[in-house]
């Protein structure tokens, strides 16, 4: 299931294909050579073979009704009954003469990649697994269809909306290749502080919404015998730089997370990013120096058997601890305190990254019909549907409203409704350089176990950017939003 | 007979010298060449960059810190491991005198020698996971949860950057000693009795035998068994990434080099540099090899 790439430990082999693809994607004398050997040519995506039907406002994508679909699906740990049992019965009854060819596959590559190269390919395909398929490539081969005409056509649910704005914030970028959204990321990871809500209901705690508030709790829950905040050292540090990254963009926006990701000068020296530091590095010695030493199931362990109050995580760890999690333990979800009372984002602002790959075929037979039928991804009933079915929230704002879900799903939801339109943005250094995020590693487990001071911290990070950027065997990528 | 000689070597020679050359060789001159590269792995044809690795190489932290490490391995391990196994060895094997004109090991020595090979039986990833319960930084590991008992504060293990690599070095010995005990103890039975004997007739105790008898004599096992040591102090590869923290930390305190290159090549696709890194290491346990052979080397004792 996607969330494996999220859980530290060894690289599993989807995050290795996903870097090779990124390197792929690139790699600009790559990406020059397999356009050379395309046989479409041109870098240009190019247009749809399948002719399109009229639009309407019933149609805004001209979705000939008639034209079968075929939707291929990734069949891991999320299933693949949000499609069979939501997403295209929702299709055949927008479009009862298309005829839907389901199919359901663990092996993405080896399925699709033959039919690329013969150019027999399904209309719609859910990229994923460890075997998922190179998009940065595919797209420089112009395989893949470029979803803006989807984001712009109005909701299934408001027609006056357009689709990209019933989105979380962030989405459509988050699936930008080259300048352009080739994919649909579907799927949301919320990031915050998780505690077990009975455990604080028992105690009279609430979270802090300060540091000053989080330093009083920490004393308070390490009077009652509870490490007040631990993270796993040893193999989930970043874990950890995540919360500080999320301090620094609250603190100064999201634009300190922008500056870090394009390599931007004294981007790691600003002055939020020492705030971030200084204020996270005041609550390293709460945890106790064990703990640089232990694994994330471990550190997570611990938390259900309640010695710890609060584990920096993302919305994937209450499924990840399912068989560990007595029954009183009520997982929930916290937003970092804030640090300063000018913070730009609020207290409530959280960091929800999109996930989870959905691809239309440049070539296919149906590409209006793959549109069509993201879009009924996207609407409120399809986005509830894949809740109920998976288990896992997708980037559709306020799809899950009074729907049933588990503690944590329930808190996640509360978290984000709460933080509106105050999402602090994933970090794609982490993917793009991977030298910068290895010494961010290093320098996170420095700072929270008292090696190093705040202000070293954010120099030794600037150098470490400042040599990245300096290096021109790494091929450099910018984001501006 | 004679015409038919060279096809028959041959044919048994060359199915074994073409594999050699195809997996061992064909890869080593690769590696040279994709050294002097600057390729991601992605290319079918990487650019040529000359030297300009090996110029990176030296101004990288991580590089000479590792090499550090591998100094400190090459000097602690052989010496720590040698010794112990010696003395467990000469226990063994000569430890419990003279009886009836043979020399004897301790009591139980046959029990010992199988107790001692266990560890080299177990596979190194084992042995790592073992050693993650026995070091864990608070009272739930073993060593840690001995010294609660007696009031003593948990000690970092591998948290503490300064005892991080001891605390891994003391596993590559604990692992590596059953080995060379087994390895000295057949050096010593080849040593001819009739030796201790007339040294035991003149007096010589336990430990005047050792030292002027044993140690000479097993000098060649010696040298071999520092040689295979001097290479492995060059690996540990598997321990570290096991058992450290975030792979080679805290701070650098127990990277090796096959680590960083495993890290450049597959974490950070940067192919040439950790090539670049491969043959740094590949001159290193060369160099030493022939240093030790050379050094080492005594007029053989014939007998």
């Amino acid at each position: 299931m996607s969330h494996t790439a999220d859980t530290p430990g060894a690289i599993t082999r989807r995050q290795l294909f996903r870097r090779i693809g990124l390197t792929a994607l690139v790699a600009g004398p790559a990406a020059g050579l397999l356009n050379a050997c395309a046989t479409s040519g041109g870098g240009a995506a190019p247009a749809a073979s399948g002719s399109a039907a009229a639009t309407s406002a019933a149609n805004p994508l001209g979705v000939d009704p008639t034209k079968p679909l075929e939707v291929v699906i990734f069949k891991g740990g999320l299933g693949d009954e949000y499609a069979t049992q939501v997403h295209q019965p929702m299709y055949k009854k927008m479009y009862p003469q298309a005829e839907i060819k389901h199919v359901a596959t663990q092996q993405i590559a080896q399925t699709l990649q033959p039919r690329f190269a013969s150019g027999d390919v399904p209309d719609m395909i859910s990229n994923a697994g460890a075997d998922l398929m190179d998009e940065g490539a595919l797209v420089a081969e112009g395989q893949l269809l470029d979803l803006t005409p989807l984001f712009e056509a109005p909701s299934l649910d408001d027609p006056s909306k357009k689709v990209r704005d019933t989105l979380l914030p962030g989405t459509v970028e988050a699936g930008m290749i080259q300048g352009k959204p080739y994919v649909l990321k579907y799927v949301t990871s919320t990031y915050g502080m998780w505690y077990d809500a009975n455990l604080f209901q028992e105690k009279g705690w609430t979270p802090p919404k300060t540091f000053d508030e989080f330093k009083a709790f920490c004393e308070t829950a390490k009077s009652a015998g509870i490490v007040p905040y631990a993270y796993a050292g040893k193999n989930a540090a970043y874990y950890q730089y995540w919360m500080i990254l999320i301090s620094a963009a609250k603190i100064g926006g999201n634009e300190v997370l922008v500056n870090i990701d394009n390599l931007a000068d004294g981007a790691w020296t600003a002055e939020p990013v020492r705030q971030a530091a200084a204020a996270w590095a005041e609550i390293g010695p709460y945890m106790g120096k064990s703990f640089e030493g232990l694994i994330h199931t471990e550190v997570q362990t611990r938390q259900n058997q309640g010695k710890i109050a609060f584990y920096p995580s993302g919305s994937w760890l209450e499924n990840e601890q399912k068989s560990n999690t007595p029954p009183n333990f009520a997982y929930a979800i916290a937003p970092t305190p804030s640090v300063t009372a000018s913070d730009k984002m609020p207290y409530e602002a959280i960091r929800v990254a999109p996930g989870e790959n959905y691809i239309v075929p440049a070539q296919a037979k149906n590409p209006q019909g793959g549109l069509e039928y993201l879009r009924i991804m996207l609407s409120k009933e399809g986005a509830r549907g894949f809740t109920e079915k998976s288990g896992n929230f997708t980037v559709v704002m306020g799809a899950t409203d009074g729907l049933e879900l588990s503690p944590g799903n329930k808190s996640v939801a509360e978290a984000q409704k709460a933080a509106g339109q105050n999402i602090v943005t994933h970090s794609l250094f982490e993917t793009w350089y991977k030298e910068l995020e290895t010494e961010l590693r290093k320098q996170t487990n420095a700072l929270m176990f008292g090696r190093i001071s705040a202000d070293e911290f954010c120099e030794k990070m600037q150098a470490a950017a400042d040599k990245t950027k300096n290096d021109d065997s790494i091929v450099k990528q910018q984001r501006s939003i | 007979m004679r015409h038919g000689k060279y096809p028959f070597i041959i044919g048994f020679l060359a199915a074994p010298l073409i594999l050699y050359v195809v997996f061992v060789i064909s890869p080593y001159l690769q590696a040279f060449y994709i050294a002097l590269t600057d390729w991601r792995g992605i290319t079918a044809t990487p650019n040529f960059t000359g030297l300009d690795n090996f110029a990176r190489l030296l101004e990288d932290d991580v590089f000479w810190a590792a090499v550090r490490h591998h100094i400190v391995l090459l000097v602690a391990m052989p010496l720590l491991t040698i010794a112990i196994a010696l003395f467990f060895a000469y226990l063994l094997n000569l430890g419990g005198g003279s009886r009836g004109g043979r020399m004897n090991g301790v009591a139980g020595s046959t029990f010992y020698r199988v107790v001692f090979f266990f560890p080299q039986v177990l596979a190194v990833a084992i042995v790592g996971v073992l050693f993650q319960a026995i070091y864990r930084p608070d009272e739930s590991g073993v060593i840690n949860g001995v010294l609660a008992r007696f009031g003593i504060e948990p000690i970092g293990w591998l948290t503490n950057p300064d005892i991080a690599l001891w605390s891994i070095i003391g596993v590559m010995v604990w692992q590596a000693v059953g080995f060379y005990v087994v390895l000295f103890s057949a050096g010593m039975s080849a040593i001819p009795k009739d030796v201790f004997e007339a040294a035991a007739l003149d007096g010589a105790g336990r430990i005047r035998m050792f030292f002027s008898i044993t140690l000479p004599l097993l000098w060649d096992t010696l040298q071999v068994g520092w040689v295979y040591l001097g290479i492995a102090a060059f690996d540990g590869f598997a321990l570290v990434q096991v058992l450290s923290v975030d792979r080679g930390g805290p701070d650098n305190a127990t990277t090796v080099l096959p680590l960083e290159i495993w890290r450049n090549a597959f974490n950070f696709s940067k192919y040439g540099y950790a090539s670049a890194m491969g043959v740094a290491l590949f001159f290193m346990t060369i160099t030493f090899a022939v240093l030790t052979l050379r050094v080492t080397r005594r007029e053989r004792i014939e007998y």
